[in-house]
């Protein structure tokens, strides 16, 4: 691999990750990623902004989030061990905060009062409404009425920290709907309103931007691993919807070329289904949300919509720089069905004691199918990147259960 | 000379301002493009704008996102988009289209193909909401070698430099959006507009369109005292929309005509 010579340095100062990335927006939303841009990087170099960060990542949000070995799992799948990058310990359950803390510092850093924000599944939305709530911010969340529907708990989460939660009616009422919405309402209110996107994609510089607040996530497991087992795992695997968490995890190892970057996809009823949400395994490229990635897409470029059992997983693009890491074989991408990630779920919760959330049980799902083929002194490390609270209510539609 | 070129050199010999109306295509069916397409052009038309649907359109405010998805419903694609400009031109060789769209549909098409078909159905500019100048050097320069105008956005916000950007890009025309928004919203500040089209006239060498926000006679007049020409979407497509399919040519020419008076009125009074 070409990299092993070469830093890895993405993006490049116009936000491209290769031919991925960029700035794909209209011409009203420049000036604001302009400004935003000039902020981060002022931001980036004053050591009072990363203090703070640091200070409440430390003291609001619970970090560092601790690593388990999932003993009991790792011995029933009869292969390499197992271990856990507990992000579902965090403050409001998911890593999701990580990065909210991040932008609203810089919102408050930048003069802007208001901040709004997507959501899919919901965990996003409840994180920009705790952090706004925790700074004194006023807060709009947009959620697709699909997604309000299967997330009622977060909805009223969100309302208690005191947002207003917008439902979205267009398209297919999900999480790429509620992005259109808050561009609509950013370039509508550009003034007073800073926009907290919740994972890697979008403009530069959101997807250098989210993963930089991210990366803590990797940076602690490159500490911890040598810590508890005295070395670096074997892969490091991470589920993929717009590709938050893994790139957070994932983007600290990048230079250790000898271990395995595995992101997880949403492979739905299956690839061949056509009912899914794998971009990178099963679209090609194209532009959406303001920069070029791969995205679920037909013949004639529109996008379509997907599906996954985990509304977190649910959209049909993923973050530009998955994109580059795909083509330049640093990272593998797979898919994990519905069923599958069901079972991990379960698995999960019988065997560890640990709810995990459907976005997540993805991943564990792929160690589960992994671990069984290598030796039992192999270490996988997955990042548990949300709880499952969240997700009672489908888990039980389900197993044909109603509360 | 490009159809757009002359279409303003025109215009502005007469001492008219240009009305540019847009409508989607497929919009409320595919079949009644072409038709409406005439009307526009009947009811005073210099310049028509044809909105490509897409699935996505993050610039649009809801009455443009109801136009996309109607068209996108009844089956419209770029290529049939394509096939009714080539159709339009059957019966009209004088009338510049210039589409109005998101760069995925061209992209998943291929840029090459899309600017060979482009340019053989007689489509003389593209307007690529999503494609800032630094993200298309390349489409821009394909675009003008096949003789189709890259139109460019230039906003409010736009600083001084991102101006000549631009115009370095750009032929054809400026499209100025007018407000801080999306597509249809009310909140045109014609006092901002009066200041900045001259300079940005100025700098860009090119005639400046101005649009987003303008629904009414009164409105279209007062831009075009300053502008060389307006440009009227969003209330469009609302007439259509509230005339249903068999009165909407007829009600799209009324509505343009109305336009056309007010604008038409203005005389030559702007230098």
């Amino acid at each position: 691999m070409q990299m092993a010579d070469t830093p890895y340095q993405m993006p490049d100062a116009q936000g491209h990750f290769g031919p991925y990335g960029g700035v794909f927006v209209a011409e009203t939303l420049i000036p604001a990623l302009d400004s935003l841009r000039e902020a981060y990087a002022a931001c980036l170099q004053d050591p009072a902004f990363l203090a703070e960060y640091h200070y409440e990542l430390k003291h609001f949000v619970g970090r560092p989030s601790p690593i388990y070995h999932a003993q009991r799992w790792s011995k029933l799948l009869g292969g390499a061990q197992i271990y856990l990058k507990r992000e579902d310990l965090n403050h409001t359950g998911a890593h999701k905060v990580n990065n909210c803390i991040g932008q609203a510092l810089l919102a408050r850093h930048m003069g802007k009062p208001r901040v709004i924000a997507e959501t899919g599944a919901g965990q996003h939305g409840v994180a920009t409404a705790t952090v706004a709530a925790r700074y004194g911010l006023e807060c709009v969340v947009y959620m697709g009425s699909e997604d309000i529907r299967r997330q009622a708990a977060n909805v009223y989460r969100m309302k208690l920290l005191g947002a207003t939660v917008v439902p979205v009616e267009s398209g297919s009422r999900t999480l790429k709907d509620a992005l259109n919405e808050a561009m609509r309402d950013w370039v509508t209110n550009i003034h007073n309103t800073f926009y907290i996107i919740g994972t890697v994609a979008g403009p530069h510089p959101y997807p250098q931007m989210v993963r930089d607040f991210q990366a803590v996530i990797g940076e602690e497991c490159l500490t911890q691993m040598p810590e508890m087992v005295g070395r670096q795992p074997d892969a490091v695997i991470a589920c993929v919807g717009g590709g938050s968490n893994a790139m957070g995890i994932f983007y600290p190892y990048i230079p250790h070329s000898d271990v395995r970057l595995i992101g997880v996809e949403a492979a739905g009823e299956g690839i061949d289904s056509g009912h899914h949400a794998a971009s990178l395994t099963a679209g090609r490229p194209g532009v959406l949300h303001g920069n070029r990635t791969y995205l679920l897409q037909n013949e004639d470029g529109q996008i379509i919509e997907t599906h996954s059992i985990s509304a977190g997983l649910d959209y049909p693009g993923v973050g530009p720089e998955h994109a580059w890491l795909k083509d330049c074989g640093r990272a593998e991408y797979v898919g994990i069905a519905d069923g599958e990630a069901l079972q991990a779920f379960h698995d999960l919760c019988r065997f560890e004691g640990i709810i995990p959330a459907l976005e997540s049980s993805h991943a564990l799902a792929y160690a589960a199918k992994l671990a069984p083929t290598l030796g039992k002194d192999k270490i996988l490390l997955v990042n548990l990147s949300g709880r499952g609270d969240k997700d009672m209510h489908t888990v039980a539609e389900k197993s044909g259960i109603q509360f | 000379m490009s159809r757009i070129q002359s279409c303003f050199d025109q215009l502005r010999a007469a001492g008219r301002r240009g009305l540019i109306p847009f409508i989607t295509a497929g919009d409320p069916s595919p079949e009644l493009t072409l038709p409406l397409m005439h009307a526009l052009v009947g009811g005073g038309a210099d310049i028509i704008e044809l909105g490509v649907p897409f699935s996505d359109p993050m610039a649009d405010g809801p009455t443009i996102q109801r136009a996309s998805e109607r068209a996108l419903a009844a089956g419209m694609s770029l290529r049939k988009v394509l096939a009714t400009v080539a159709a339009f031109r059957q019966t009209d060789t004088a009338t510049p289209v210039v589409l109005m769209g998101y760069a995925n549909p061209i992209e998943a098409m291929g840029v090459e193909v899309f600017v060979t078909a482009a340019s053989e159905a007689g489509v003389d500019g593209v307007l690529v909401v999503d494609y800032p100048p630094q993200e298309c050097v390349a489409f821009a320069e394909l675009a003008k070698r096949a003789g189709i105008d890259p139109i460019f956005l230039l906003a409010p916000t736009s600083i001084e430099a991102r101006i000549d950007d631009v115009a370095k890009a750009g032929s054809g025309y400026i499209y100025y959006v007018s407000l801080k928004g999306v597509t249809g919203s009310a909140k045109l500040d014609l006092d901002e507009v009066a200041r900045r089209i001259p300079m940005i006239r100025e700098r860009v060498g090119m005639p400046v369109g101005v649009g987003f926000g303008i629904r009414d006679a009164q409105t279209a007049k007062s831009v075009g005292a300053v502008a060389d020409a307006v440009v009227i979407g969003s209330r469009i497509i609302e007439e259509i929309e509230n005339a249903g399919p068999d009165a909407a040519v007829a009600r799209v020419t009324t509505f343009m005509r109305s336009i056309r008076e007010a604008l038409d009125s203005l005389g030559e009074s702007r230098s």
